[in-house]
C-alpha cells in the first residue's frame, strides 16, 4: 500500500498526469437500508439474484464495459460473503480490471463508507460512485468527458449525477421502481442541479422552492419525470467533503441537499441525462420486479441472461422472450408462458403453468402447480398443486403440496410452508424472528457483521431478543404448527406499524384494484381541494389563474370568496383598508365590476348580522345596524356612483326574496338605515323605484312595502332645504 | 510475450460482451488469435497435426460459444483446421514421395503413416499427380493455377530431400507449423482484402445508367459501388435507411462524399420504388451452406419485393462469411435480439411499462431482432472474392474451404490429454 500512496501523491500533484490516472470506481456493496428484510438478514443485498445472477454481477459487468479499471468494493453487512463471492468470481482474473475489497464493520451509512475510503487514500482522481444494486448499460465516455470539461472550467463542479427520464405513474405518484416521486430543478442550459427533493408526502400536492433560485437563475426547469439513476461521477473533493462534514450520512438526503443549500463553498452538482441507455437501481421489491422484467425485455442489453450466463449454464432465448438454460427437465404438458426464465437443472412437472416468472437453478416443481409473476430462486422445492402469485421465494424453500402464496409474499431462505397452508398477502416469512427493537437510526442494514452464517445470525438475533436461545427455540417449535401450517418452519413477520401503507407500494405484486380505486379517489379529492384552494380567500394577495368556469359559476364563487374574506376580516379584526385591498384583488382576478363587489359585500354583511344571535326582529335590526355601522366604510368604497347603489338595493331585494326570508319584513327599516348612513343616496332609491314601476306585481313587493319610506323621501328634500334654510 | 490464455480470454470476453461485432472484425481477430495459438503450441514428435488441431479446436469451441451469432468466428476456426489438415497432408505426401524416391524403408515412414490415418489412397494418388490437394471443382472448372501453395510446398519438399535424415524430424515439425502459419497469414490477408477482391468485379455487374438499391450499410457494398464509379460508370443508388439503426444514413453520406448520385428512402418505401430498380445489391452477415443468407433485418422484405418485380437480388459476401452449417430455425437460433432502446426512447415509454398497476405483466413488448433469414430461392447471385456464384453452388464452394471433419466443433468425447 505504501508505494502506491507515494505514487498517488506524485500523480495528484501534477495535473498533466491526472488524465492518465486509471478510471476508478467505488462500489458500495451495502445499501444501508432495511427494505429487503428479512432476506438481507441472511445474505447481503448485492448477492441476491436478479434474473438468476447476483446483482453485483450486473454492476461489475457494466463498470468493466464502461472502461473502469479499478473498482473498490466496500463491504459492510455480510462482508465475508461478499468477499468470498468476489474471490471466486471471474472478475478477479481479468486483466486491466482490478477489484479490491474494503471491509468495514462499523459503517452504518454511505457517508461512513466514503469517509473510510478517504482515509485509505486509494482514490486519486475522478471516480464513479455506484451502489452494488444498480445496473446500467450506459456509456460513461460522454458523461466523464462533460464532467472533466466542467471541472476544468469551474473547479467547484465536483459531481455529475446521471439521471433518466421516466414518467411517474399518474395514479400513484410513484415511479415504476416503487420509489417516491422525485422533484428536481435543473438549469436547462448548464444542466446544473438546483433543487432535489424526494417527495415523501404523497398527499401533499405542493412544492416550495426557495425564491432565491428564481432570482439567481434566468431559467430553471422543474421535473417530476426524472429518475435518479444513483450513478455519480465524483471528483476527489466529494470524499473530503464527507470527511469535513461528519454528519453527512445519506448520499442524497444529506450530501446532495447539503451541497445545494450551502452556498458558502459554492460547490455545484450537474446532471447528465441518458436517453436510450438504461440505468436503474433496485431500491425495493417493486423495483426488483420491474427491473427483472426490463432485463427480460432486453432493455439492459447486453446485460441480458443469454449473454451474461456464467460458465456452462448457457441460457438460450427462444420465441416470445422465453429464456431456458440447458438440462431442464420439463414435462410435456407443462406450460411455460412468455417472458419466463428457467435456470439450469430445474425440473417441472406435468400441467404446471409458469408465466412471467423467473425460476432459478436446480428447482423441483411438482405437477399442477401455478407460478405467476413470481421469483423463485435456487434449489427450491415446490410440490404438487402449489400456487404462487407475485411472490419472492428464496433459496432452499420447501413448499409442501397445495400450499398457496398470495400476492406480495416474501419467503426467506429455507422456510418450509406446510401442506394446504395459505400465506396471507404481503407477509414476510423468515427462519429468523423479527427483531422487536428497531434501531433508532431509521436506515440500518442488519449490523451484526460477525454472524455471516444462518445459524449464528439466528442465535445472534435471538440472543439479542431474549438472551436464552433454548427458550427461543422451544418457542419456535411451538410456532411451527401454528404459523405456517403442519410441518412448516419459520416465522411470519408482523407488519410494522406505519409501514403497513408501504407494503403494497413496495411489494412485487401489482397494486390491487381496490387500492388503485382508493388512490384515484384520493387524487380526485385532492384535485377538488386544489380547485377549492384556488377559490379560497387569497390570503397572500397573489393572483389566481383564470379559471375556465363559466361566468355564472364565477359570480357564485366570487360571492363566496368575498364572503369568506369578509368573515375572516371580522373574526381577525383586519383593518378595513386591507379588506378593501383583498376584495380588489379578488375583483381583478374574477374580472368583476365594483357593483358586484358591493353586492357581495352587502350580502356578506347581512349574513353576518343574521348569524349574530337574535330572537326578535328588533334584535336583528340592531345587529344589522351594528354591522352597517362597523363596515360602512368598506361598503362605501365600492359605491362610487348611483348605478352601484341601485345594484345594492337590487341585491338586497334578492336576498330578502330568496335566501333570507327573515330580513324581508325589515326591508324598509334597513333601507332607511342605509339612507341615513349616506350609503345609498336619494337618487338611487328614486331610480330604483322608477325602474321597478313597469315590473310585475311580484317584483314590486318591496316597492310597496317601502311605499311610506319613499313617500317620506319625496317630501324630505323640502324639509332638508327648509332645515338648510333655517 | 503475452500469455496465450489471457489473450484468448480477452477475445472471449469481448465476444461475450458484444464489444466486437460484425463478421469482418470477428473473423480477423479470430484468425490472428488462432495464429498465435498455433505458434505458441508446443509440438510433440508424433501426432503433430493432431496436437495442433486439438489446440485450435479447444480455443475455437470457446470462441464459438462466446457469441454463437457471430458465425464468422466458427468459419475461421474451421478454415484454420482445414489449413492444418491440408498442410499436413501435403507434407506427408511429399515425405512419402521422397521416401519412395530414395527407396528407404525405415521406421519413420511407418510412424508417419500411423500418424495420419486419414491418408487415403486417393491422397497418395493425388500426391503422385503432384497436385498435392484434392482436386477442387474450382481448379477443374476455371483452370486457375492453385496459388502459391503448390510451388511453395513442393520447393520445401525439395529442401527436405536435400536434408539429412536425422534433422528431418525436427525440421518437419517446424515446417508444419511454419507452413500452417504461412497459410493462416494468407487467410488473414484474404479477409482484409476481401473488399477489394469483391469490388474488382463491380464493373461486370453494374452497367451504365442503372439504378441500384441497397439497404442499411455494408462496407463491402460501399467499396463495390465506389469501384464501379471509379471505372467511370454512371449510375444511381437508392439507399433504404435500414431501421432501427439507420445505418443507411451513413452509407448515403459516404456515397455522396464519393460523388455518387444517391437517393435515401424509408424501408417501407422499398416496394414502391423497386419497379424502378435494375438491381439490388446488399451485404450479408453470413451465407449458409444451402445458399440461404443471414442478413441485416429488413432484407427478406427487400428480397421478396425484388422477386415480385424480377429484379436481380445480388449478395456480396467475403469468403469468411461462408458458413458450412445448414440453417435450422434461423429466425430464432441464428438471431440476436438487441435492446429495444434502438426502437424507442425508454423515458418516453416508461409509463407503458409500469408493472405496479394492472395485471403485473407488461402490455408493451418491443422486439428488435438483428437479422433476417433470406431463403436461397430469393437470391439471384452471390459475389464472393472468388467470383460470382449461384446459391445452388454454395455447398460446393464450402467443400473447397472446409473439411467435413470439422463441421462439428464441439468435442463431445473430449479426447487427448
Amino acid at each position: 500500500m505504501a508505494p502506491k500512496r507515494i505514487r498517488a501523491r506524485a500523480v495528484s500533484d501534477d495535473p498533466e498526469d491526472l488524465a492518465r490516472v486509471p478510471l476508478q470506481a467505488v462500489l458500495l456493496a451495502d445499501s444501508f437500508t432495511t427494505r429487503f428484510r428479512p432476506i438481507t438478514l441472511e445474505r447481503p443485498k448485492v448477492l441476491l439474484p436478479l434474473v438468476n445472477l447476483p446483482m453485483i454481477e450486473y454492476t461489475l459487468a457494466w463498470l468493466e464495459s464502461a472502461g473502469v479499471e479499478e473498482v473498490f468494493v466496500f463491504c459492510c453487512a455480510h462482508a465475508k460473503q461478499v468477499m468470498s463471492y468476489l474471490e471466486n468470481s471471474q472478475w478477479k482474473s481479468l486483466p486491466k480490471f482490478s477489484v479490491t475489497t474494503i471491509e468495514s464493520h462499523n459503517s452504518i451509512s454511505a457517508g461512513d463508507a466514503l469517509r473510510l475510503i478517504y482515509e485509505r487514500n486509494v482514490i486519486h482522481g475522478d471516480f464513479v460512485l455506484i451502489s452494488g444494486d444498480t445496473l446500467s448499460n450506459m456509456s460513461l465516455t460522454r458523461a466523464l468527458q462533460e464532467h472533466k470539461e466542467r471541472k476544468k472550467k469551474d473547479s467547484n463542479a465536483i459531481m455529475t449525477m446521471v439521471v433518466q427520464r421516466s414518467k411517474p405513474s399518474p395514479i400513484t405518484q410513484q415511479s415504476r421502481l416503487g420509489t417516491d416521486g422525485l422533484f428536481m430543478a435543473i438549469d436547462p442550459t448548464t444542466k446544473q442541479l438546483l433543487y432535489y427533493e424526494e417527495n415523501t408526502n404523497h398527499s401533499k400536492g405542493t412544492l416550495s422552492i426557495d425564491k432565491m433560485l428564481l432570482v439567481d437563475n434566468t431559467s430553471i426547469t422543474l421535473h417530476n419525470d426524472i429518475q435518479d439513476c444513483y450513478i455519480d461521477i465524483c471528483s476527489l473533493e466529494v470524499l473530503s467533503l464527507f470527511t469535513d462534514n461528519f454528519d453527512y450520512q445519506h448520499l442524497r438526503r444529506h450530501f446532495v441537499k447539503g451541497l445545494l443549500i450551502d452556498d458558502i463553498m459554492g460547490y455545484k452538482i450537474f446532471t447528465h441525462e441518458i436517453h436510450s441507455s438504461y440505468a436503474a437501481r433496485v431500491d425495493n421489491y417493486r423495483g426488483y420486479d420491474t427491473i427483472s422484467k426490463d432485463i427480460i425485455q432486453r432493455w439492459t442489453y447486453p446485460l441480458v441472461p443469454d449473454v451474461l450466463s456464467l460458465g456452462n449454464s448457457a441460457t438460450k432465448l427462444e420465441r416470445q422472450g422465453m429464456y431456458r438454460s440447458s438440462e431442464i427437465g420439463q414435462s410435456r404438458s407443462a406450460q411455460i408462458g412468455p417472458h419466463t426464465v428457467i435456470g439450469t437443472g430445474t425440473t417441472i412437472g406435468s400441467n404446471t403453468k409458469i408465466t412471467n416468472s423467473v425460476v432459478g437453478k436446480g428447482c423441483t416443481i411438482g405437477s399442477n402447480a401455478v407460478i405467476e409473476g413470481s421469483y423463485v430462486w435456487d434449489n427450491v422445492i415446490i410440490e404438487d398443486e402449489c400456487e404462487l402469485r407475485h411472490a419472492i421465494v428464496c433459496d432452499g424453500v420447501v413448499m409442501k403440496s397445495r400450499s398457496v402464496l398470495k400476492p406480495g409474499v416474501v419467503l426467506s431462505f429455507k422456510v418450509v410452508i406446510g401442506q394446504n397452508f395459505v400465506v396471507p398477502p404481503y407477509s414476510k416469512v423468515s427462519l429468523l424472528k423479527q427483531p422487536t427493537k428497531q434501531d433508532s437510526d431509521e436506515e440500518l442494514e442488519y449490523a451484526d457483521n460477525n454472524s455471516d452464517t444462518l445459524d449464528s445470525a439466528a442465535t445472534g438475533t435471538m440472543d439479542k431478543l431474549n438472551g436464552d436461545p433454548l427458550l427461543e427455540f422451544s418457542e419456535m417449535e411451538h410456532h411451527v404448527s401454528s404459523e405456517l401450517g403442519y410441518g412448516g418452519v419459520g416465522y411470519i413477520w408482523s407488519l410494522c406499524e406505519g409501514s403497513h401503507e408501504e407494503e403494497w407500494r413496495h411489494s412485487v405484486a401489482p397494486i390491487p384494484a381496490e387500492k388503485l380505486a382508493e388512490i384515484t379517489q384520493v387524487i380526485e379529492d385532492d384535485l377538488e381541494l386544489v380547485s377549492q384552494d384556488s377559490n379560497a380567500p387569497a390570503s397572500s394577495g397573489e393572483l389566481k389563474p383564470d379559471t375556465q368556469i363559466n361566468a355564472e359559476d364565477d359570480a357564485v364563487y366570487f360571492e363566496k370568496e368575498v364572503e369568506a374574506t369578509f368573515l375572516r376580516a371580522v373574526n381577525e379584526n383586519v383593518e378595513v383598508d386591507h379588506v378593501i385591498l383583498e376584495v380588489n384583488s379578488l375583483r381583478l382576478s374574477y374580472n368583476m365590476q365594483a357593483a358586484d363587489c358591493a353586492g357581495a359585500i352587502f350580502h356578506s354583511m347581512m349574513k353576518l348580522a343574521l348569524d349574530a344571535p337574535h330572537s326578535m326582529q328588533n334584535e336583528l335590526l340592531r345587529n344589522v345596524h351594528n354591522t352597517v355601522n362597523a363596515w360602512q366604510k368598506l361598503l362605501k368604497s365600492y359605491l362610487p356612483g348611483k348605478d352601484e347603489e341601485i345594484e345594492v338595493i337590487l341585491k338586497f331585494e334578492e336576498i330578502c326574496l330568496e335566501s333570507v326570508k327573515e330580513l324581508s319584513p325589515l326591508f324598509t327599516q334597513i333601507l332607511h338605515l342605509l339612507y341615513d348612513k349616506d350609503i345609498i343616496t336619494e337618487e338611487a332609491i328614486e331610480d330604483w323605484e322608477s325602474e321597478k314601476k313597469d315590473a310585475d306585481e311580484a317584483d314590486r313587493v318591496f316597492v310597496k312595502q317601502a311605499e311610506i319610506f319613499l313617500q317620506w323621501l319625496r317630501e324630505a328634500p323640502e324639509e332638508d332645504d327648509e332645515e338648510d334654510g333655517e | 510475450m503475452p500469455d496465450v490464455q489471457t489473450l484468448v480470454n480477452e477475445l472471449l470476453f469481448k465476444l461475450k460482451k458484444r464489444k466486437i461485432e460484425g463478421s469482418h472484425a470477428t473473423a480477423r481477430q479470430t484468425a490472428i488469435l488462432l495464429r498465435l495459438v498455433i505458434s505458441q503450441q508446443r509440438i510433440p514428435y508424433t501426432h503433430q497435426a493432431a496436437a495442433l488441431i486439438d489446440a485450435v479446436k479447444a480455443v475455437g469451441e470457446q470462441l464459438v460459444a462466446a457469441n454463437p451469432v457471430e458465425l464468422a468466428v466458427g468459419n475461421i476456426v474451421r478454415r484454420v483446421l482445414h489449413i492444418i489438415r491440408e498442410e499436413d497432408l501435403s507434407l506427408s505426401t511429399v515425405a512419402m514421395v521422397g521416401l519412395n524416391v530414395s527407396a528407404v524403408s525405415d521406421d519413420e515412414g511407418d510412424t508417419d503413416q500411423d500418424d495420419h490415418p486419414v491418408l487415403s489412397a486417393a491422397a497418395v494418388a493425388a500426391a503422385s499427380r503432384n497436385t498435392l490437394r484434392p482436386p477442387s471443382l474450382q481448379t477443374l472448372l476455371e483452370d486457375l493455377p492453385d496459388s502459391a501453395a503448390v510451388p511453395h510446398t513442393s520447393s520445401s519438399g525439395d529442401d527436405s530431400e536435400g536434408k539429412s535424415k536425422s534433422a528431418d524430424k525436427s525440421s518437419r515439425s517446424r515446417r508444419l507449423k511454419h507452413d500452417v502459419i504461412e497459410a493462416v497469414n494468407e487467410l488473414i490477408e484474404d479477409i482484409s482484402t476481401s473488399h477489394e477482391q469483391i469490388a474488382e468485379q463491380a464493373v461486370e455487374h453494374i452497367h451504365q445508367n442503372e439504378v441500384i438499391l441497397t439497404l442499411g450499410s455494408s462496407r463491402t457494398v460501399l467499396e463495390f459501388l465506389c469501384a464501379a464509379k471509379e471505372k467511370k460508370r454512371s449510375f444511381r443508388v437508392f439507399v433504404a435507411e435500414g431501421a432501427p439503426r439507420y445505418q443507411g444514413h451513413l452509407l448515403a453520406k459516404e456515397l455522396v462524399a464519393r460523388g455518387l448520385q444517391t437517393t435515401l428512402i424509408a424501408d417501407s418505401a422499398v416496394f414502391a420504388m423497386i419497379s424502378r430498380v435494375n438491381m439490388v445489391i446488399v451485404g450479408a452477415h453470413a451465407v449458409m451452406a444451402n445458399g440461404g443468407v443471414i442478413a441485416p433485418v429488413g432484407l427478406n422484405m427487400v428480397a421478396l419485393a425484388a422477386q415480385r418485380h424480377a429484379v436481380p437480388f445480388v449478395v456480396l459476401a467475403g469468403s469468411h462469411k461462408l458458413c458450412p452449417l445448414y440453417p435450422h430455425n434461423p429466425e430464432v437460433l441464428l438471431n440476436e435480439l438487441r435492446s429495444p432502446s434502438e426502437l424507442l426512447d425508454f423515458g418516453e415509454f416508461s409509463d407503458c411499462m409500469d408493472f405496479g398497476s394492472g395485471m403485473g405483466s407488461p402490455l408493451l413488448h418491443v422486439v428488435n431482432p438483428t437479422f433476417d433469414y433470406v431463403p436461397p430461392k430469393l437470391v439471384s447471385l452471390f459475389i464472393t472474392d472468388t467470383g460470382g456464384h449461384n446459391p445452388s453452388y454454395v455447398y460446393r464452394l464450402i467443400a473447397d474451404y472446409y473439411s467435413t471433419d470439422d463441421l462439428v466443433l464441439q468435442r463431445k468425447p473430449a479426447p487427448v490429454n
